[in-house]
C-alpha cells in the first residue's frame, strides 16, 4: 500500500472514522449498559448511541444570538478532526500509518485539543452553564494532566524515542506498570465520568459547555468525544499488549483489555459520587503527581 | 436518499430525548415522572434520556395547568426546542386545568399556547402510562404527523 493508502485507510477505516466509531458506539453502550445493570435495570440495547447520534444530524440546528457561525461549526469539526488523528496515530494491532520522529508529541497535542475546543466553546455561547462549564474543564485540565504526561514522558525517557511505536513495542518493565498507574489515575478525570464528572455535572449544570449547542454540531461534538474514549482506552491497551503478542492473538488481547479498562471506570464512575474541584485538585495534585514521580524516577533510574 | 431517510425515521423513534417541565402542577405527575425513569420502569430501554438543556430534546413533557407566572417559561423553552419536535402533556392538569380550573390564577389547558400531540390522562397517571405517551410521541416524530408540522416549513 502506498503512504498516501495508507493514511487514508487510518483515517477512514481503522483504527479511524468507521470502526473506531462503530467501536466507540459499542463501548458507550457498554458503560451505560453495566451502569443500568448496576443500578437493577434493563438498560438501553446496543444500537442506541448509533441512533442517538443519527437522530441528532436529522435535527435543526439552532444558532444561539452571540455567537459566530464559524465558531458555532468550526469548534466541533476541529474537536472531531482533531480526536480522529489522533486515534488514527495510535499503533493497534493493523494500523498501517507509518511512524515518524517525534509523533508523540503530536498525539499529545491533537488529544488536548477536544478539552480546547470544549472550553472555548462553553465560553463563547454565552450560556451561564456553558461558562461555569468551561471553566470547570479548564481547571481540570491543570489537574489530569500531571499524571497523564508523566505517565507518556517516563515511557518516552525509557524508550529513549518520542515516537508512539517504540513506546508500545518496548518491552514490560516496572516503568510500564508505574506508568500505568499514573495514565489510569488520569483516566476518569479525562473521560468525565464520577467521581470527576465536574465539567459536565448534569444535577447542576444542565449539559456543561455543550448547553447551547444542537443538531449536527452537538452530533459532531459526540462523536468527537466517543473516538477520544477509543483513542484513550486503546493507548492504554496498545502499550501493554505490543509487546507480548503478535498477530490476531494481539487483537483479541487488546480488546479484552480494552473492555476491562472501561468495566474498571464504569465500576469506579457507579461506586462513586462527583466530589468539588478542590477536591479534585488535591487529588491530582497529590496522589497524581505522586505516581508521576514514582514513574519518572523509575524511568530515569531504570 | 431514501434510505438515509428511513434510518432517520428509525432513530427518531428509537431515541427520543426528553425535558421535563412543570407549568405549576402539584408535582404528583412529576414524581410519577421520576418513577417512570426509575429502575422499575426503567424508560431507558426505549432510548428515552432525560436533557437538561431543551436544546437536545426532541419531546417536552409538561405537567401541569399553566398558570399566569409560568406561561412565558412554557413559550420561551418550547421555542428553544429545535424542530422536529413533539409535546406530551402529563396527567388531566395541562388537558383541561383539572381541580384547578376556573381559578384566577392559571390560564387552563396546555394547547392554547403550544400543540399537544400526546394527552396521558390520569391524576397522576401511572409511569406506565407516561412511558406508553413518550413512545407514541417518538413514533409520531418518527412519521413525521407531530401537530407543529406547519409552524416547522414557514
Amino acid at each position: 500500500m502506498s503512504t498516501w493508502g495508507s493514511y487514508l485507510f487510518a483515517l477512514l477505516l481503522w483504527p479511524g472514522l468507521i470502526i473506531g466509531a462503530l467501536l466507540g458506539w459499542l463501548y458507550l453502550w457498554f458503560i451505560r449498559k453495566l451502569t443500568a445493570q448496576f443500578q437493577g435495570r434493563q438498560g438501553p440495547p446496543f444500537y442506541q448511541p448509533f441512533f442517538d447520534f443519527i437522530k441528532l444530524l436529522g435535527k435543526e440546528t439552532t444558532i444561539p444570538g452571540g455567537i459566530s457561525k464559524l465558531l458555532f461549526y468550526g469548534l466541533p469539526i476541529i474537536s472531531l478532526a482533531s480526536s480522529l488523528f489522533a486515534l488514527a496515530m495510535i499503533p493497534v494491532p493493523g494500523n498501517p500509518m507509518k511512524a515518524f520522529p517525534g509523533d508523540l508529541i503530536l498525539f499529545i497535542y491533537l488529544l488536548e485539543m477536544p478539552a480546547l475546543c470544549e472550553i472555548i466553546a462553553g465560553f463563547a455561547t454565552r450560556s451561564p452553564y456553558g461558562q461555569v462549564g468551561a471553566s470547570r474543564e479548564a481547571m481540570m485540565t491543570l489537574a489530569y494532566n500531571i499524571p497523564f504526561l508523566a505517565a507518556v514522558v517516563a515511557l518516552a525517557i525509557h524508550a529513549g524515542s518520542y515516537s508512539l511505536s517504540a513506546l508500545a513495542n518496548q518491552p514490560l518493565s516496572w516503568v510500564s506498570l508505574a506508568a500505568a498507574v499514573a495514565f489510569f489515575l488520569s483516566l476518569p478525570a479525562r473521560l468525565k465520568s464520577n467521581p470527576f464528572s465536574i465539567p459536565n455535572a448534569e444535577q447542576e449544570l444542565v449539559a456543561g459547555a455543550y448547553t447551547e449547542f444542537n443538531g449536527a454540531p452537538l452530533a459532531m461534538f459526540e462523536l468527537s468525544h466517543t473516538l477520544e474514549l477509543v483513542a484513550l482506552i486503546s493507548l492504554f491497551s496498545v502499550l501493554f499488549i505490543t509487546p507480548i503478542a503478535s498477530g490476531w492473538l494481539a487483537f483479541l488481547l487488546f480488546l479484552a483489555l480494552s473492555v476491562l479498562v472501561i468495566v474498571l471506570v464504569t465500576i469506579i464512575g457507579n461506586a462513586t459520587a462527583r466530589i468539588k474541584l478542590n477536591q479534585a485538585f488535591r487529588f491530582y495534585w497529590g496522589w497524581g503527581t505522586a505516581a508521576a514521580v514514582v514513574a519518572l524516577v523509575i524511568a530515569v533510574i531504570l | 436518499m431514501n434510505l438515509w431517510k428511513k434510518l432517520m425515521q428509525v432513530s427518531r423513534r428509537k431515541s427520543p430525548w426528553i425535558y421535563c417541565l412543570n407549568t405549576g402542577a402539584c408535582n404528583g405527575c412529576d414524581i410519577e415522572i421520576a418513577a417512570s425513569l426509575t429502575p422499575r420502569y426503567d424508560v431507558e430501554q426505549i432510548g428515552v434520556r432525560r436533557e437538561g438543556s431543551p436544546k437536545h430534546a426532541d419531546i417536552l413533557v409538561v405537567s401541569g395547568p399553566v398558570t399566569l407566572r409560568t406561561r412565558d417559561a412554557l413559550l420561551d423553552i418550547y421555542k428553544q426546542m429545535p424542530n422536529p419536535k413533539a409535546v406530551v402533556a402529563i396527567g388531566s392538569c395541562p388537558a383541561s386545568g383539572n381541580v384547578f380550573a376556573g381559578s384566577p390564577t392559571i390560564y387552563g389547558s396546555v394547547d392554547q399556547f403550544i400543540p399537544v400531540d400526546v394527552y396521558v390522562a390520569g391524576c397522576p397517571p401511572r409511569p406506565q402510562a407516561i412511558a406508553k405517551g413518550i413512545a407514541e410521541a417518538a413514533v409520531i416524530l418518527s412519521e413525521g404527523k407531530q401537530k407543529n408540522l406547519k409552524e416547522e416549513k414557514k
